[in-house]
């Protein structure tokens, strides 16, 4: 839904010569480089998901049933319930550890899923090449100027609401949002695909399935996780409003179903902040730590900007040793004029 | 192959897949759309003739006899004729009218919302990505917080913080519904009034992902050689990140128009949801909670049609302002 996908040309093909995973020295080397540096975006990133993952995993064992109504309604936090209750005294804290889990569940499904057939149109297209390509990439290029989640609300729309499950959903969601990443894996593929080693590996005759999992695939894996991230962030908010509006998948309940009956039951003008704030900050927050995660992961696909957050710190630690050397200074002419006092 | 007649085919098959996905979905998907919408229009005093059953058949499949091609080239041939049904849920105006009434709402308010954020993005990136290091640089990654909020949300809290508590905006709504919509100053003071909310979501919903493309590009722009001579030649600092720097980091934000437009009035429909803006979005919903197909059909096809008219002219517009993309075709 929000513009998360940077540009691809933000991302150029890893330049052989600056990647060292592809000149790399020994296979262990190739693969730690891969990996992401740890910076403290990174890590506030992880703490970030796996917080919320394990609050989504684990929280529902814990809450007491979400369903169950009492008669203090709409009452704000206090010990019994740390986030209050709903118009029908339900307990949100319990509602929110099972819409985590909801949440999750239909991101990782529909990631799986858009990845996959990212992967498909993306790599396989451009392996082929000719018109193979031209087609998968018309295709796509087609899918990704036609508006996505009109189009979701149109499909979602035809199917009667008592055949509108979990899985109805997902597809749905992945069939609209996959055309991105499949262009952004493409451009990577026809960077990769013209290597001596693709083509050496080719004319030993191995077959095409072979060449692309062996020697193609492993080159785009950063390019593919973070296009799994964007998915998952993406279809999170993509369930999250087709919730809703009152459309998501019937049988679940997810974040976006929370804010569906929060702004149905009238949260907003009743003043029930402890309602309605929690699920969506859920969502913004672990979309938060997907982004800075993808961040690192950026900086292994265009090691461009791995230089420039060195460079950012080296330039941060010469302006701190300027400081304390004009402070130095200055201390210095104090007490060399005290002296002459 | 000339750039702009090929973009012109190209968006000329991306319609054509538009109107066909519009043909295929509801013959594809369970459900008997015709026999629920003429249940609805009975019910609302409309008389069922076999022209009006037929014209709902041809638009949305279902018990026609003839095969496929021909259904499929009447459907085309209503379109072409700007007949899009009879809406259920606005009986009995027609789809076409409905949507041209709600249509303006929505361009503008999201057209001004895009452009600002855009604009506003555009030059925040380039200021934080020409001077990597500084404390504005490093907090970069905390826009992806604004970016993964879900823009309806973003609009509930706007609402609940400046509308409910602080008062200073209208709960919801386009307009005051005392006034009677119109080119006068009064209705455009209050129509600006009630925009603003809404405006502000999609803004800062969206300003982050163009902060974060631009200042990516300018990361990259800025290690080119090209820079580096400019330096050397002595240019005032100013001068390379107007004319040298920032001119060229901008090309991909502009190519990337039309994927983010896609994603900001997709936002924005559930937005208008939250404000009971009189726009598209917000019809759509009600064509979708009133089974009114004929209305959601028409809604999407605008939609589309909205969203491919302004790609295309955004592609055109980048075929002027970057050569080596005519070049390269």
């Amino acid at each position: 839904m929000t513009n998360l996908k940077p540009p691809p040309e933000a991302a150029p093909a890893a330049d052989p010569a600056l990647d060292p995973a592809l000149e790399g020295a020994t296979a262990k080397a190739g693969w730690r480089s891969l990996l992401p540096t740890m910076t403290p975006w990174l890590a506030i990133g992880l703490v970030l998901i796996g917080g919320i993952a394990l609050f989504g995993l684990l929280g529902p064992l814990f809450v007491g049933d979400p369903r169950q109504i009492r008669d203090i309604g709409l009452t704000g936090p206090s010990a019994a319930f740390p986030l209050g209750t709903t118009q029908t005294g339900q307990d949100v804290l319990a509602q929110l550890a099972f819409a985590t889990r909801g949440s999750l569940e239909i991101g990782l499904l529909v990631g799986l899923l858009a990845t996959a057939l990212s992967a498909f149109f993306g790599i396989y297209g451009a392996y082929k090449g000719r018109i193979v390509d031209e087609a998968f990439s018309l295709f796509t290029n087609v899918f990704l100027v036609i508006p996505g989640l009109p189009l979701v609300i149109v499909i979602s729309g035809f199917v009667p609401r008592e055949s509108r499950g979990l899985w109805t959903i997902a597809v749905v969601l992945a069939v609209t949002s996959w055309a991105g990443s499949a262009r952004v894996l493409r451009a990577q593929t026809l960077s990769v695909r013209n290597r001596d080693y693709v083509a050496a590996s080719q004319v030993s005759g191995e077959r095409p399935w072979r060449v692309i999992v062996v020697e193609i695939l492993p080159n785009l894996l950063p390019v593919i996780a973070s296009q799994f991230v964007f998915a998952v962030i993406a279809a999170i908010l993509g369930e999250a409003g087709l919730a809703f509006i009152g459309l998501g998948a019937s049988n679940s309940s997810t974040l976006g179903t929370m804010l569906f009956y929060a702004q149905n039951g009238f949260a907003l003008s009743l003043g029930a902040w402890w309602w309605f704030i929690p699920p969506g900050l859920v969502i913004a927050l672990f979309g938060m730590g997907l982004s800075l995660v993808n961040f690192s992961i950026d900086e292994v696909i265009n090691p461009k900007l791995k230089n420039v957050r060195l460079h950012r710190r080296r330039a941060r630690r010469a302006a701190r040793l300027e400081r304390e050397a004009t402070r130095a200074a200055r201390r210095g002419a104090t007490t060399a004029k005290e002296a002459v006092r | 192959m000339n750039y702009f007649l090929r973009k012109l085919g190209f968006y000329a098959v991306a319609l054509w897949a538009a109107l066909t996905l519009n043909f295929a979905i509801p013959r594809l998907l369970p459900g008997d759309p015709v026999d629920i919408l003429l249940a609805k229009l009975q019910q609302r005093g409309g008389t069922v003739s076999p022209e009006t059953r037929e014209a709902y058949a041809l638009l949305l499949g279902g018990d026609s006899s003839d095969p496929l091609w021909i259904q499929y080239w009447d459907y085309l041939k209503n379109l072409a004729r700007g007949d899009l049904g009879v809406s259920v849920s606005y009986y009995p105006a027609k789809v076409s009218d409905v949507i041209l009434t709600s249509l303006p709402w929505t361009v503008v308010l999201v057209g001004i919302a895009t452009v600002l954020a855009a604009a506003l993005g555009v030059l925040l990136g380039a200021i934080v990505g020409w001077r990597p290091g500084t404390w504005l640089d490093s907090l970069i990654p905390s826009t992806t917080l604004l970016a993964a909020v879900p823009y309806f949300w973003l609009a509930l809290l706007l609402v609940y913080l400046l509308a409910r508590v602080l008062g200073w905006f209208p709960l919801q709504g386009g307009y005051d519904v005392m006034l009677s919509p119109g080119w006068n100053g009064e209705f455009i003071v209050s129509a600006i009034q009630y925009g603003f909310l809404p405006a502000l979501t999609i803004v800062l919903a969206s300003i982050g992902g163009w902060l974060l493309g631009m200042r990516n590009m300018m990361v990259s722009t800025l290690s080119e050689d090209y820079i580096l001579t400019a330096e050397a030649k002595g240019l005032s600092p100013r001068k390379i990140l107007r004319s040298y720097a920032a001119r060229n980091a901008v090309l991909p934000s502009v190519a990337g128009f039309a994927i983010s437009l896609g994603f900001v009035v997709s936002g924005s429909v559930i937005t208008e949801q939250v404000f009971s803006y009189p726009g598209i979005g917000g019809r759509l919903l009600g064509a979708v909670t009133n089974n009114d197909y004929a209305l959601m059909q028409g809604m999407f096809l605008f939609i589309t049609l909205a969203v491919l008219g302004a790609n295309l002219l955004v592609d055109l517009l980048y075929g002027l302002i970057d050569p080596r993309t005519r070049a390269r075709s």
